[in-house]
């Protein structure tokens, strides 16, 4: 099944590679992991998406503590969470499929972030389930490159009583 | 010879104010001293230039090793000896990566250690500059943790961190690396008195719940089995088991690492389990109904992998201080985390005695008919009768290190311990060329001690340099060389598992040990019959310095008895002979 870890690390160097060597070393999969700032000045935020049975899981959680530079775990799986991912990707597009691939993004509220003379940039954030979907509808105009962030999630209604559910 | 020397950073030590000012490699030198450091072993080079600069005043007792393999070894053999962690320096590069082997066995077994290396100046790093290695990314998987010195204002918190994370917890091997610009910039010193590390703060106090389920699964139980490891040897609870054990009427088998954590000779005890283990250790985890794991880890030597063979019927409480083993090789009934001294403590306070007298007189009844057997000569040396001679002739007060490989099995057999920390043993990695080395620091923690390195012809040449270091510093360890004449280990599996193709573990062309040893100026003698044996034995430990005996013994022996991988604990391979 697959889970989000959400990770808080020292701000340290090589904090990432001791995490994404351990999570190698003891053979967990690793669908995405993508790291930035926190709220708290010295801290970052891991997110990893990761897979297996609960034994495996609760594995990943107990081996990420033992790093000292570790200071909080959480299984997101365990939450109602907010899992957003952004994706860019360059599509090709020509004077008169233009209009069409803008009326295949607008639904998914993806906006075009540049324009060439053969193709379009289009920017996406969502749930990977819908980017995947958006990238399954431009394949035939021809995915030229795509980049993506990889998941970043928070827990819902996690900080003191802003517990309403707004947007998706 | 390990005691504290402090002389001269001792005149200078009330300039513990902060407007003084001292290099990195000085610093770092008092910070050991702060935390009691009584030797470091190490080898030099140009990375640490400054911190051999200044230990030249002799403020601190360096063990020059003649390789750093040698010297990380022996640190830890140090440290297994005392329960202190072990220090070792080396210079970037290869002096660092010669320290791999040696933290890898470290991070397997819980030792702790503190390991220093020097670094390129940091202008350099990340360069390729001579002699620079990525020491701390190449020993991430085999660390308890690292640090690189960017700022020598953060090295007396980095070193008290340091020790603290290796020994504290579940100890393990933590590295410094230290750039050479760190260890020449000059810095005020201050020692931290506390430490506080967000991220790590081991929990040691068992969860009372837990304890109430271990103490209704005891009073239910009929067929109790204590299976201990090293984890009661590093807490210091062997008095506290031994009291659990009686108190609720179990039987005690301790793996590999846990031997000396119970008394061999107790009433309780029945040997060790797994792929060499006795039959009645095997049995009982084949049948008991609860198994109570007190530091250990459910290792594939003691569980042979086959788990739908392991302990079945049984319900499993594992007590550690690493949550993460637990639940990791095997379901756990009753989990309880924490120190396993204060476990045991509040475990064995009303704790009820099992329904276990028939058990007892089984497990007793096994391990009394079918106990470890060999075919002794009259011709011929056998290595069993070799090591219970060791152990005879020293009444088990010594500490014996081994090797790995058929003698290190064999003196798991037949040495049977009193005391923890007088088996020094590389369990988890397994590492050939360990024992020696490992002698030479454990007799540094412990001068009045006899210590005993038993190793292989194999293993002997692979750390037999250390040799220099007790010849010349006149480090009294007792080596027993089990010579073979081969890699006896994998003959045996070449015999059993592939027909007897021997190949590539013929040692026949090794060197001549006694010659070798008087080379570099250690006392040596051969033995090829008993007679000999006893009397080159009698010497060696009468001889006040160090030894070498070469006892040259029959090389077709196996280790029985045996589990083959791929089977499971009721598939034993029993021994034939009478002894
Ligand atoms: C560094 C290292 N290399 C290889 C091995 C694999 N190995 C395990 S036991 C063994 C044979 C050891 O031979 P020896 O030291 O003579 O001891 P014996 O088994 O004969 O007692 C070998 C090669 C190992 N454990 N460690």
């Amino acid at each position: 099944m697959r889970h989000i870890i959400s990770v808080l690390v020292n701000d340290q160097p090589r904090v990432l590679a001791r995490v994404a060597n351990l999570l190698g070393r003891r053979n967990f999969n690793i669908e995405s992991i993508s790291v930035g700032e926190s709220e708290e000045p010295g801290l970052s935020r891991m997110v990893i998406v990761t897979s297996g049975d609960e034994r495996t899981m609760e594995q990943v959680q107990k081996q990420l503590h033992k790093l000292i530079d570790v200071i909080k775990v959480q299984d997101l799986n365990e939450h109602a969470a907010v899992e957003r991912e952004l994706l860019l990707v360059t599509v090709g597009a020509s004077s008169g499929t233009r209009m069409e691939i803008n009326g295949i993004i607008e639904p998914f509220r993806a906006s075009v972030v540049d324009v060439g003379p053969n193709s379009l940039m289009v920017q996406a954030t969502g749930e990977r389930s819908k980017l995947d979907a958006l990238l399954d509808l431009l394949r035939p105009y021809g995915i030229k490159e795509v980049a993506r962030t990889g998941v970043t999630a928070l827990p819902r209604g996690a900080t003191k009583g802003v517990a309403v559910h707004v947007g998706n | 010879m390990a005691q504290r020397l402090t002389m001269p950073v001792e005149e200078q030590k009330p300039t513990n104010q902060p407007q003084q000012e001292f290099t990195g490699s000085e610093i770092l030198l008092r910070c050991l001293i702060e935390e009691g450091v009584e030797v470091v072993f190490g080898y030099p080079g140009g990375a640490v230039l400054p911190i051999y600069d200044s230990l030249y005043q002799g403020a601190l007792k360096h063990l020059l090793a003649r390789h750093e393999q040698g010297a990380v070894h022996a640190a830890d053999g140090y440290a297994r000896a005392t329960g202190k962690p072990g220090v070792v320096i080396a210079t970037s590069g290869p002096g660092a990566t010669n320290l791999v082997t040696g933290m890898a066995t470290a991070q397997m077994d819980s030792i702790p250690l503190v390991c220093i290396t020097g670094n390129v100046a940091q202008n350099l790093i990340g360069t390729d500059a001579f002699q620079e290695a990525d020491i701390t990314g190449i020993t991430m998987p085999i660390t308890k943790h690292s640090y690189l010195v960017t700022d020598v204002k953060e090295l007396p918190r980095v070193v008290k961190e340091a020790f603290h994370i290796a020994s504290s917890g579940r100890p393990g091997p933590v590295l410094i690396d230290i750039p050479k610009d760190v260890s020449n910039a000059r810095s005020t010193y201050r020692y931290p008195e506390q430490v506080h590390i967000r991220g790590y703060q081991p929990k040691t106090d068992p969860h009372p719940l837990q304890i109430t389920r271990l103490h209704q699964a005891i009073a239910e139980a009929k067929k109790p089995l204590i299976l201990a490891g090293g984890g009661v040897v590093t807490a210091g609870a062997e008095q506290e088991l031994i009291a659990f054990a009686e108190k609720i009427n179990a039987p005690v088998t301790t793996t590999l690492m846990g031997l000396g954590g119970f008394p061999g000779q107790h009433a309780h005890w029945v040997g060790m389990p797994g792929m060499h283990g006795t039959y009645a250790a095997n049995h009982a985890l084949l049948e008991c109904d609860l198994l109570i794991g007190i530091g250990v880890r459910f290792d594939d030597r003691v569980t042979m992998g086959r788990l739908d063979k392991f302990a079945t019927g049984a319900k499993i409480v594992h007590i550690d201080i690493d949550p993460a083993e637990i639940g990791k090789n095997v379901d756990t009934y009753i989990p309880i985390v924490g120190d396993v001294k204060k476990s045991l403590e509040e475990a064995v306070k009303e704790v009820p005695r099992a329904r276990s007298d028939a058990w007892m007189g089984q497990v007793q009844q096994w391990y009394r008919e079918k106990p470890l057997t060999f075919k002794d000569s009259e011709e011929m040396l056998k290595p069993q009768w070799v090591i219970r001679h060791l152990y005879e002739t020293t009444g088990g007060d010594a500490v014996v290190t081994t090797d790995v490989g058929q003698h290190q099995m064999w003196v798991a057999q037949y040495f049977p311990f009193a005391r923890p920390r007088s088996f020094i043993t590389s369990g988890g990695l397994g590492t050939m060329g360990f024992g020696f080395p490992a002698a030479v620091g454990a007799q540094l923690a412990k001068p009045e001690a006899t210590v005993i390195s038993v190793t292989g012809d194999g293993g002997f040449q692979m750390t037999n340099q250390e040799l220099a270091v007790v010849a010349l510093t006149n480090i009294p360890v007792k080596v027993a060389v089990i010579n073979n004449r081969c890699l006896g280990m994998v003959r045996q599996w070449q015999e059993v598992f592939h027909s007897k193709r021997y190949s590539e573990v013929d040692l026949a062309d090794s060197p001549d040990f006694v010659k070798l040893a008087e080379a570099y100026g250690v006392k040596a003698w051969r033995a090829t019959n008993k007679e000999e044996a006893k009397e080159a034995w009698k010497e060696a430990l009468a001889h006040p310095g160090p030894a070498v005996v070469d006892f040259q013994v029959a090389s077709e022996e196996n280790v029985y008895p045996m589990v083959a991988p791929g089977s499971g604990l009721d598939e034993m391979i029993m021994g034939e002979g009478d002894e």
